[in-house]
């Protein structure tokens, strides 16, 4: 079965201090990504602030250019539309942003952000209240809240608000960026069991963005995991053991609800380099407890094993 | 949050209260002058020159013995009009240039600032007085010279609301359902920008008024029989010694509109509470 | 013996009663854990040991905190100030607020143990490199040097502890230390606190909302709902049969290492306001095994083998 969406050796490039007496200084946020996204599936991208999962999510759905590269979705080249059709496109693929406070209009009731999406797309809705209302309802939201402002509504209602906009035009797609990373433990697990329905009752393919692996592992059929703008695995079952260190360092991360599961935490030397000045080998070799003299000049590629694992590392873990 | 619910929690408090009734009063010399005013405004009557305040005349008459009430009264009808359409025309211009040269970035929104920089750092007077010597005296000049003499201020006030605004999780989400840019525009970023320079813009016709009588001071607006209230202090200047009341009036009417609006317009900045949003600028 | 014993300790603010007959107690060499989502009152409670409430214009109505045989709630603010940075610390959430980015950080630290222990410049700068390199804060003598700035967050969170444990602290009081860090050093942030409490016999209390981070480093747990104490216990016990739904909940939103898909459900709803807290038991309106009783009587404290637990589910009503 062809993939959903495709991407292709995706890059993006950040320049910064093009001003007077500064020199232009160039960041490669996302460096060289390629990935499938079979239909129906959940791919989750796992990684610490800079590792350039956000810039691949904006890149995804085209809401910034990418430097190189190609985004296919449904076998249509999305870098390539014409702004009119590339806007028409947008009804199939749409995104869930990480703060569901700002990602309201302040001056919009629910009941205006919801209808929005159908006057954007100029789609003609014969019943607007009832559309509204089964809206709502397929995102645990009591109707009586359509008149509310953003701000009268929690963290976890206005997230659902968010989810509702996003499933409005029907779409066959949805980027996930950090969808739970400001709520409270408690409303994280309530709109990840939201989303779990919502998959399994539309058939919708997901792209997970996240920092938390262990959330990664819940939700997602598929991990990918990046360092500094870079894929470093790409786990086909996402709860199997990860073999690159870097991964593993973040699943040790993860505290187990379970005393008897305590863990020895192992202390990575050194800082994140910065991206704007990487070194030539492994990005992570200054922090890796394995890194030999090889890691340090020689950039492991991204290789294939078996049953679709892919790992960019000299000296895999066991 | 309705507007008028609002607008009666600013009259109630006792800046807001106070400017707001000399305001409207002002507001009504102007709308209803020939009903108001007691006699024609441009009936000379020399041997009633300079006649000082009495029951006749409650402001007395000036140098050719028209009365100075009913000029004042029309007289706010000539500052008022000048002053909102210049403004008027100010900040719907300078609303459309900031927008655009904050969301579009680029070569334009450069262009833009550099022109608008230039002009910020001339007083606004210097600005209308060069603006006049290009294309003539008379009322549409000076509505001319003076909106423009204020349009970089609107331009610089909303550039910065739609910079500041243009990075908000809500306009990308906007994007990302298939907005074009006017429906960003229009829908998200002005609406969102427009408080601040609205309130600029009524503060802004304050400065208009003086604007506008200081242009009629030197007989660069409205041009005679109509009573502006800059060209009756001018006239008056020469008989400061002899009919101080001639200059004395309109100089009151002046002085008492403009601190009206700047205390109606600082309450409404305390009561919208974007005093910060201002000072961006 | 314990350090700190809060009894009853209601807090009022205006009309208000954010806080409600709270009691727990803080030993030396052990970690407690203070739980529960955000508005369950765990930050208030952290304020009045410091003696903060006056600040936010709340005072400890009624109860006791006796603090090493004094008691606090009844402390004069001279007195406080004695005691405030020197005996109890705090370590607060977000490392960026709690450093002047005008002073070089060794100076920050120095200027904690010239105050509280009267060392003499050099002494201090001696002491503060030593718990710097504690603290595993590499280059500690050249960082000394360096301002906020140069530093990345979690090492930023290092100097904060080193401040905090200048003084030579019985007490430290940290509240969400990590929320603000990368998942990586999360992890350690935590380990070096646990290690810290154990090496040199403090009493921390930690404030999350993470069981797992309860589970990883806690002795004991104070669970924390709407401004009352739910349920207190061994970390061991409150794990191995939790008494209080709402705990149970709390646990259950922590995905496990082998979670089944679809089982991690959260918790219905949200924490009430305290402009409105419902009657009987708190937890009632969200609770899944919600009784009659439970509506109406506020439920009594109910002894356990090792803590205590305030439900009906387990004994009568006071």
């Amino acid at each position: 079965m062809t993939p959903l969406v495709s991407l292709k050796g995706l890059t993006r490039d950040f320049a910064s201090g093009s001003g007077f007496l500064k020199p232009r200084r160039v960041m490669r946020a996302v460096d060289d990504v390629s990935l499938d996204i079979p239909r129906g599936s959940v791919t989750g991208v796992v990684g610490e602030s800079g590792c350039g999962k956000s810039t691949l999510a904006r890149l995804v759905l085209r809401l910034i250019a990418a430097t190189s590269g190609t985004v296919t979705y449904d076998g249509a080249d999305i870098g390539a539309l014409p702004p009119a059709a590339l806007r028409a496109m947008r009804r199939n693929m749409q995104m869930v942003f990480q703060d569901p406070y700002s990602a309201i209009d302040p001056r919009y009731t629910i009941r205006r952000a919801l209808m929005e999406p159908f006057q954007v797309q100029r789609i003609a809705v014969p019943d607007p209240a009832a559309r509204l209302a089964e809206l709502m309802d397929k995102v645990g939201l009591n109707p009586s809240l359509a008149d509310s402002y953003p701000h009268q509504l929690s963290g976890g209602q206005k997230q659902r608000v968010g989810i509702a906009r996003a499933l409005a035009l029907n779409p066959a797609f949805l980027v996930l960026d950090e969808p739970t990373a400001s709520l409270d433990v408690s409303i994280q697990a309530q709109i990840i069991g939201l989303l779990e329905g919502l998959r399994r009752d539309l058939g919708l393919t997901y792209l997970f963005i996240s920092h938390d692996l262990s959330l990664v592992r819940y939700f997602c059929d598929r991990m990918v995991v990046m360092y500094l703008g870079r894929v470093v695995e790409v786990l086909p079952q996402a709860r199997d053991k990860p073999r690159h260190p870097y991964a593993r360092a973040l699943m040790d991360s993860h505290f187990e609800p379970d005393p008897a599961r305590r863990k020895v935490v192992q202390m990575l030397k050194g800082e994140i380099p910065s991206p704007f000045n990487l070194p030539p080998g492994c990005a992570f070799a200054a922090r890796c407890p394995a890194a030999t003299s090889l890691c340090h000049e020689d950039r492991p590629a991204l290789v294939m094993g078996d049953g679709g694992h892919q790992i960019a590392c000299h000296h895999p873990m066991g | 949050m309705s507007m008028l619910r609002f607008l009666s929690g600013v009259v109630r408090t006792p800046r807001g209260g106070a400017s707001a009734v000399v305001l409207v009063l002002v507001v009504i010399c102007a709308l209803f002058a020939p009903l108001l005013a007691p006699y024609n405004y441009a009936i000379q009557s020399l041997p009633g020159a300079n006649t000082p305040p009495g029951a006749a005349h409650w402001m007395g008459t000036d140098e050719f013995g028209r009365d100075l009430m009913s000029r004042i009264i029309h007289g706010a009808r000539t500052s008022l009009s000048v002053a909102l359409t210049a403004i008027s025309i100010s900040v719907v211009a300078g609303m459309t240039l900031g927008a655009m040269a904050g969301y579009f970035g680029g070569l334009f929104d450069r262009v833009v600032t550099a022109v608008v920089d230039l002009t910020w750092s001339f007083p606004e007077i210097l600005i209308a007085l060069l603006l006049i010597a290009i294309i003539g005296t008379g009322t549409e000049s000076i509505i001319i010279a003076i909106s423009i003499a204020y349009l970089a201020q609107f331009t610089r006030l909303t550039r910065a609301q739609v910079m500041a605004l243009r990075t908000e999780t809500y306009i990308e989400a906007t994007v990302n359902l298939g907005a074009g840019h006017a429906h960003v525009i229009f829908r998200h970023l002005l609406p969102n920008a427009i408080t601040p320079v609205i309130v600029a813009g009524m503060l802004a016709t304050g400065d208009a008024i003086i604007l506008e009588a200081t242009l009629g001071f030197f007989g660069l607006g409205a041009q005679p029989p109509t009573p502006s209230w800059g060209s009756m202090m001018s006239s008056g200047t020469a008989q400061i010694f002899i009919a101080p009341w001639i200059i004395l009036f309109p100089g009151a009417a002046i002085a008492l509109t403009v601190i009206s609006i700047n205390l109606f317009g600082d309450a409404l900045i305390d009561a919208l509470d974007i005093r910060n949003r201002l000072r961006e600028v | 013996m314990a350090l700190l014993t809060v009894s009853n300790l209601c807090v009022s603010i205006g009309s208000l009663s954010p806080l409600d007959g709270v009691s727990f107690e803080a030993r030396k060499g052990e970690i407690l854990g203070l739980v529960g989502e955000s508005g369950s009152g765990k930050s208030l409670t952290a304020m009045a040991i410091m003696g903060l409430l006056r600040r936010i214009g709340g005072r400890a109505s009624t109860g006791s905190i006796l603090f090493d045989g004094q008691e606090l709630t009844t402390l004069a603010e001279p007195a406080y100030r004695q005691l405030r940075g020197k005996r109890i610390a705090l370590i607060s959430q977000n490392p960026m607020t709690s450093l002047d980015p005008l002073v070089r950080i060794g100076a920050q630290i120095d200027q904690v143990s010239r105050l509280h222990l009267g060392l003499s410049k050099p002494a201090a700068k001696a002491r503060s490199i030593d718990l710097m390199q504690q603290l595993r804060i590499p280059d500690a003598t050249t960082l000394h040097g360096a301002y906020p700035h140069q530093l990345s967050g979690g090492m930023k969170q290092r100097i904060v502890i080193a401040m905090a444990l200048a003084a030579d602290p019985d007490l430290i009081i940290a509240d969400e230390p990590t929320t603000a860090l990368d998942v990586t050093i999360q992890a350690q942030i935590i380990q070096i606190m646990v290690d810290m409490v154990r090496d040199r016999g403090l009493a921390l209390i930690l404030i999350t909302h993470d069981m797992g981070v309860v589970a990883q480093a806690c002795d004991r747990v104070v669970v924390l709902y709407a401004g009352r104490v739910a349920e207190t216990d061994t970390t061991e016990a409150i794990f191995a049969a939790s008494h209080h739904p709402y705990t149970a909940s709390l646990i259950g939103c922590i995905p496990a290492h082998d979670q089944a898909e679809g089982t991690l459900l959260g918790i219905p709803g949200t924490v009430p306001s305290v402009l409105g807290y419902p009657a009987g038991c708190r937890f009632h309106p969200r609770c899944a095994r919600v009784m009659d009783v439970c509506r109406t009587q506020i439920p009594a404290i109910v002894a356990l083998p090792t803590g205590s637990v305030a439900c009906h589910l387990h004994g009568g009503t006071a």
